[in-house]
């Protein structure tokens, strides 16, 4: 018996309709390269990564093309050979512009990976894969892209003891990680075993919500004999199940302390495309240059599952799809309840970028803000037990310090306030605000002590 | 095929970009609609009056409101159903016979005063609907406390008061009961069949809208439950203590008791936010209910809506000392 059901739920959390039926019988397929790649040096959570070539220069694929610049940074690596075009700001999905690397495509794609093959990875040091998946420029693949390779390395004093591989995809109409367990569920354990070979972790999950009986099935069956301790774990469908601290209680009933780590409670939580971008660098000393993207919505032909190159514009993964149908009114990077709203089509894809979402009129709702009414939705939605209405209220009459006092820092913009608000009071962007304020006049206050 | 570039700007929003399809007014309708059965029950005891004050008193109160909004030079809030809450929740508290002017008196103070002196929906700090009644009460007193001649007793018993100001002058004088709480007394007053105001009589009507309500998850179970229970805990102890004490199914079932615990109680905005703050509120309600209605030797015989807005005063209060420490954090 290698499935369990959760044993825990975590307190809040809502019911978004998901809309996954759209794509998630869509295999992967890969996506041919746009005639110019646009990489973004900030692919990644902390300092963008450093140039390590000019404008004119050639590269060719797998080159690394920008160094980590500092402990939690990434390196970024050509996607294909090519030329240097030009190294200027760009916009991220994000939003707020970073130095990007325009490429231009040779079309013969020169591939030279930098990064021999480690097949027999049992009998390799942890330290070594470690630094391995650091090379190979991996980050967090589920939205936050905090670099791997720190998560991989834990202090001494921080034994991990529980592995969980995160295929909740609890995010409307995102299904690449659907796909990836599907499609490569025994890649997908073995970067499992590897992951636990780094860390000494003696527990390991694949933990999948119920709303995806396929994944579960296929992950269940593909479970390594020699795997000791592996099991799949059954979520239930419940939104943010994808929320490290979150699942982490759902699986384990461990409780991550407020601003502390998963390593804090002796677990680790790699999402599932980051899981397979671990295997691929280490059994095939491939970097990390393409990833899966799920372009749906309502205003897109043909929706898809594809596996692109990290700089691909946002315009020709819609080229790809049949392109725009219908009215397009808004355009969502990730999923429909944390992911990004962006300006334009011109945007690049880049490691976090998970989905593509083009969306009509009749699926964007424009709503007026209402004073509230207490009715405490919030309070029952909100997963980090935080009280919304009251934080929104303290916020709208410029108290930050009312606000930080009650916790706004601990939000983590999922976004279920908002969603169940009868108010329709924008909660997210309330608190996004105080935490810009905060951590502004945090940066002014200088270091804190210790 | 290349993408057409939108003719019309991209909209760029924070997140979520998707919502429940919640709103405020189709809370408001859904509490309107909770009062459907209640109101056919008011219509079937008290005919014509019952119309009359509802549609006196919610005609009063959206008008009211558009005024009040019109003259504070903000947006026009009627169509979020609010103030034909609160009209439908004042009629409802009202004696059958009074007059129509009273009632929008009644509605107009609970509007201009108890709500959008305060800024509307969401900031007023009593329910409107209830300081209407208490304005009335205290200006009107007589007509307020007038109750048509009726045979709730038995076909040959004519009576003008309601149980509970019978019981209370029984408890002055001495005199005994002109009633007890038999089998067929008892159904008389779980289906209505008694005198007072016109959209609380009926436990059986108000019990399927809450049931509505309950359902459609606009009310929780928090503040009736420990409303109620507080009543019956009360009564059942007072019961022990006091030779002439009512059994506990007369409090449950006489006065304002259940529309004020699944309608008036359980109003949104002037309720505490958190379980805890809630069931803290439900039981202050329940414990001043019962204080009134057999501790206090006043005139005035029931004691839920001047409960429930004593317990409006304490809401803040409340809500202060029941903050909850979010995931992951520790005392």
């Amino acid at each position: 018996m290698k499935r369990l059901y959760a044993p825990f739920n975590f307190r809040g959390g809502v019911s978004p309709t998901y809309h996954k039926e759209t794509t998630c019988n869509s295999p992967l397929r890969e996506l041919p390269l746009p005639p110019l790649l646009t990489i973004s040096m900030s692919q990644h959570l902390g300092a963008p990564a450093k140039p390590l070539v000019s404008p004119d220069d050639t590269v060719v694929g797998g080159q690394m093309i920008a160094a980590a610049a500092g402990m939690i940074s990434a390196a970024i690596h050509a996607p294909t050979s090519g030329r240097v075009v030009s190294i200027g700001d760009a916009a991220t999905p994000l939003g707020r512009p970073a130095p990007a690397m325009v490429i231009e495509p040779d079309g013969n794609h020169t591939w030279q990976s930098p990064l021999p093959p480690i097949t027999n990875w049992r009998e390799v040091a942890p330290r070594t894969l470690a630094e391995r998946v650091g090379a190979a420029g991996i980050v967090g693949m589920g939205g936050a892209g905090f670099p791997t390779h720190v998560k991989l390395s834990p202090p001494a004093d921080k034994p991990i003891d529980t592995l969980i591989i995160n295929g909740a995809e609890c995010e409307p109409y995102l299904s690449g990680d659907n796909r990836i367990l599907l499609e490569h569920s025994a890649a997908v354990w073995e970067g499992a075993a590897i992951i636990a070979h780094i860390l000494k972790a003696t527990n390991i999950y694949v933990a999948i919500e119920d709303n995806k009986p396929d994944a579960v099935r296929a992950m269940e069956q593909a479970i390594p004999a020699d795997l000791a301790n592996a099991s799949l774990c059954v979520l239930k469908t419940s939104f943010p199940q994808g929320s490290e601290k979150h699942q982490i209680f759902s699986v384990t009933g461990r409780t991550v302390p407020a601003g502390g780590l998963p390593m804090d409670v002796g677990c680790v939580v790699e999402n599932v495309a980051t899981t397979y971008a671990i295997r691929d660098a280490v059994i095939n000393g491939q970097p990390l240059v393409t990833r899966s993207i799920t372009v749906s919505g309502d205003a897109v032909a043909a929706p898809a599952n594809l596996i692109a190159h990290i700089g691909t514009p946002f315009s020709y993964l819609v080229e790809a799809c049949g392109g725009v149908s219908g009215t397009l009114t808004k355009v969502v990077s990730g999923g429909t309840m944390m992911g990004f709203a962006q300006a334009s089509l011109d945007v690049t894809m880049t490691k976090t970028s998970s989905g593509l979402l083009l969306l009509s009129p009749s699926q964007v709702k424009q709503f007026t803000s209402q004073a509230c009414i207490s009715c405490g939705r919030c309070l029952n939605a909100c997963p980090m037990r935080l009280m919304p209405a009251e934080l929104s209220q303290y916020i709208e009459s410029e108290d930050i310090a009312n606000a930080e006092a009650s916790f706004v820092m601990d939000c983590f913009e999922c976004g279920s306030c908002a969603f169940v608000c009868p108010a329709h009071r924008p909660l997210v962007q309330h608190m996004r605000r105080a935490k810009a304020i905060i951590m502004a006049q945090r940066r002014a206050a200088g270091p804190r002590p210790g | 095929m290349k993408p057409q570039a939108p003719d019309n700007l991209l909209l760029v929003s924070s997140s979520p970009h998707t919502h429940s399809g919640s709103s405020v007014s189709r809370i408001m309708a859904d509490v309107l609609i909770a009062l459907i059965p209640a109101f056919a029950a008011a219509c079937w005891f008290f005919g014509w009056n019952a119309v009359r004050l509802t549609a006196v008193c919610v005609a009063a109160c959206l008008i009211t409101e558009w005024l009040c909004r019109k003259a504070m030079r903000r947006a026009n809030t009627i169509a979020d159903f609010s103030a034909a809450v609160t009209g439908v929740l004042l009629a409802f508290n009202l004696p059958p016979d009074l007059p129509s002017w009273m009632a929008i008196a009644g509605s107009v103070v609970a509007i201009a005063i108890a709500k959008q002196t305060f800024g509307g929906l969401g900031y007023n700090p009593f329910n409107p609907a209830l300081i209407g009644r208490a304005f009335l009460l205290i200006s009107c007193t007589g007509a307020m406390t007038t109750w048509s001649a009726s045979n709730w007793l038995s076909p040959d018993a004519i009576t003008t008061a309601t149980p509970l100001s019978l019981v209370k002058e029984t408890l002055k004088t001495g005199d005994p009961l002109p009633f007890t709480m038999t089998g067929p007394m008892t159904w008389n007053f779980f289906i209505g069949n008694m005198n007072g105001c016109i959209g609380e009589v009926s436990a059986a009507a108000i019990l399927i809208g809450a049931a509505y309500l309950l359902i459609r998850r606009v009310i929780t179970w928090h503040v009736p439950v420990a409303f109620i229970g507080t009543v019956i805990i009360y009564g059942l102890i007072h019961m022990t203590c006091s030779a002439n004490a009512m059994p506990v199914h007369f409090h449950l079932l006489s006065g304002g008791l259940m529309l004020g615990a699944f309608f008036m109680a359980t109003d949104m905005v002037t309720t505490p936010i958190t379980h805890i703050g809630l069931i803290i509120f439900g039981i202050g309600c329940g414990l001043l209910t019962m204080i009134i209605r057999t501790v206090i030797n006043g005139d005035y015989p029931d004691g839920v809506s001047f409960a429930i807005l004593v317990m409006n005063a304490f809401t803040p209060l409340i809500n202060r000392a029941c903050k909850r420490l979010p995931f992951g954090r520790k005392k």
